[in-house]
């Protein structure tokens, strides 16, 4: 077995994910085929390979540092689930 | 005729000669979408007013001699690229209310352009899928089947090209997402290569991955929609400075100096439909019969491509929808008065099955511990895979294969088992891994009619010669003027 459902558990906290115990027991199972099957990497010789991160490879995609058209506060806001006194409002972090 | 029947250069020519007006025939479109789309579920927001407003002002651009490639031309929208002032939904959840404050560029060149906007096509969640099964908000059905998927992600950009719901569409490809539904449908599809469209205002999945691109009813319209969409963005700085061509006045050269690789693993995988790979042998024979020379070629990692893919595509995604906090945009679990149980608690309402897997699965491929199992692992087999086309390409133009290992499936037969829907992408990965340039075209029909693609790869930045090739392969075949009967 990969993936056990107490990792995926650990996981879902990490990924800030909230499931109840049934959708736990079914990613578990779906995962851990997912996983078995993506060990098939394990047979590719990759010694001495440089990892690709991206098959276009641009370097130093640079510009000049100056202000461009942009989007105001009143905008940024515009979707908010809740805002206030033009922020983001979000439930009491500190005590 | 019916003027929602028009190709896109067919409208343009009418139009211009003013034998029908952009009013018509963006009336008729949305008339076609009124009375069929009920049956195909193509669309999740139909923008009527802005269009027939848009197509107003195209009449008038025509009248007074200002022509741009797409002045009056209804085309649809995959949800997720950001529409200024219409709803942009990934048809998930989380987003279903989003209305973006600024368009995608790709957008600015259609308007630019003066192309009409009809409206937001559905899609799999976060274009997370291969069947448009996973949209959280509708089903969309395949024009030709209507108990089988339209494929995905790009569903609903298929469907509604194939069902004459619009003259053409945008999609987007991280794995196969035009290509595969553009064959579901029968329609053509073009995956272009990394770096050529702009991804500003693309809502991210996969950010090494992922790519604009058209999906038309014939080759003439790919050329077309191609040229439009494409160049540098500065708000893109992974889009690359490279000319855009005239892809349509490369179309009527010739096959004689093409040489076509065939490459043997495409052909050998089980579960390789006999019909599928008849269908995309005959479509070689006659490109062979237009002048191209073809030889074998070899992409020996092809076998690895699902694993490495099923690695990066989700840990891409995990980093990439960690954005979705409920604080933003999207949905919010208003009940919660903790911050980190508010975030859990949206995220887990907004985010559908097959989305949520993917965030699990590359939180955990990222995590302390398995990094270099998995994501450094894969992206060094990633590499063989890119090495391969390098090495297939030095003696070849263009490489053929099947699109999909089989014809549309039934909607439900495979959304249990999420391996055996991964599994089916094995054609079109891997020209996302290397960032190569990938089309889809009509080859023909299984015997129980539904469509089959042919897939076309070429080198980076190399578009035009897939379009050459697949334009005179189409002039020949013609199976793109066949159309569902709905």
């Amino acid at each position: 077995m990969k993936i056990t459902k107490q990792e995926v558990l650990d996981v879902t906290k990490l990924a800030r994910l909230n499931l109840d115990d049934a959708s736990l027991e079914k990613f578990a199972g779906q995962i851990d085929t997912i996983l078995a099957y993506v060990e098939k990497l394990s047979q590719a010789d990759t010694k001495d390979v440089p990892p690709t991160s991206h098959a276009i490879s641009l370097t130093n995609a640079f510009r000049e540092d100056s202000v461009k058209e942009h989007i105001d506060r009143d905008k940024a806001l515009a979707n908010a689930p809740e805002k206030e006194d033009g922020s983001f409002l979000v439930p009491k972090v500190v005590g | 005729m019916n003027l929602y029947e028009l190709t896109i250069k067919e409208a343009r020519s009418l139009l211009d000669k003013k034998e029908i007006s952009s009013k018509e025939l963006t009336r008729s479109i949305l008339d076609r979408i009124a009375d069929v789309d009920k049956k195909i579920g193509a669309y999740l927001t139909v923008t009527e007013e802005s269009a027939m407003a848009q197509a107003e002002l195209a009449d008038k651009e025509i009248s007074n001699g200002n022509i741009s490639s797409l002045t009056g031309i209804p085309i649809s929208i995959k949800d997720l690229i950001c529409t200024k002032g219409f709803r942009t939904t990934c048809a998930s959840k989380i987003l279903e209310d989003f209305v973006p404050v600024y368009d995608a560029t790709v957008m600015k060149k259609l308007y630019k352009a003066g192309a009409i906007i009809v409206g937001k096509v559905n899609m799999d969640e976060f274009a997370m899928g291969s069947s448009t099964e996973n949209s959280g908000l509708q089903i969309t059905r395949n024009p030709w089947a209507l108990d089988r998927i339209p494929g995905g992600s790009s569903g609903g950009s298929a469907a509604s090209v194939s069902a004459d719901l619009c003259a053409g569409s945008l999609g987007s490809d991280t794995g196969g997402s035009i290509r595969q539904p553009a064959s579901h449908c029968g329609v053509v599809g073009m995956k272009p290569t990394y770096g050529r469209v702009s991804r500003f205002g693309l809502v991210a999945f996969a950010s090494s991955l992922d790519q604009i691109g058209p999906i038309t009813k014939n080759v003439t319209d790919c050329a077309i929609l191609l040229k439009t969409i494409s160049g540098y963005d500065r708000n893109d700085s992974t889009s690359v400075p490279e000319d855009v061509p005239d892809y349509e006045a490369a179309l009527e050269q010739g096959l004689d100096n093409v040489t076509i690789g065939i490459p043997k693993e495409y052909f050998e995988p089980e579960g390789l439909d006999p019909e599928v790979s008849e269908a995309v042998q005959s479509a070689i024979n006659v490109i062979e019969s237009l002048g191209a020379k073809c030889i074998d070629v070899s992409l020996p990692h092809t076998e690895f491509a699902v694993a490495v893919y099923y690695v990066i595509a989700p840990c891409e995604a995990s980093s990439n929808l960690a954005r979705y906090d409920g604080v933003k945009y999207g949905f919010r679990d208003k009940e919660k008065d903790d911050l980190i149980e508010m975030y859990r608690s949206s995220r887990a309402a907004g985010f559908g099955p097959e989305v949520q897997r993917r965030i699990i699965i590359g939180t955990y491929a990222l995590s302390a511990g398995y990094y270099d199992a998995y994501y450094r692992k894969a992206s060094q087999v990633r590499t063989l895979i890119v090495d391969d086309f390098k090495k297939a390409f030095e003696s070849c133009d263009v490489i053929l294969s099947p699109v999909t290992p089989t014809p549309a499936f039934k909607i439900g037969e495979n959304i249990e088992d999420p391996l055996a829907m991964y599994l089916a992408d094995v054609f079109t990965l891997s020209a996302n891994l290397a960032g190569i340039p990938g089309m889809s075209v009509p080859c023909g029909f299984s015997s129980k009619g539904l469509p089959i693609g042919l897939q076309l790869l070429g080198k980076h930045f190399n578009e035009s010669i897939l379009l050459r090739t697949s334009y005179n392969y189409e002039q020949v075949a013609g199976f793109h003027k066949k159309r569902p009967n709905l």
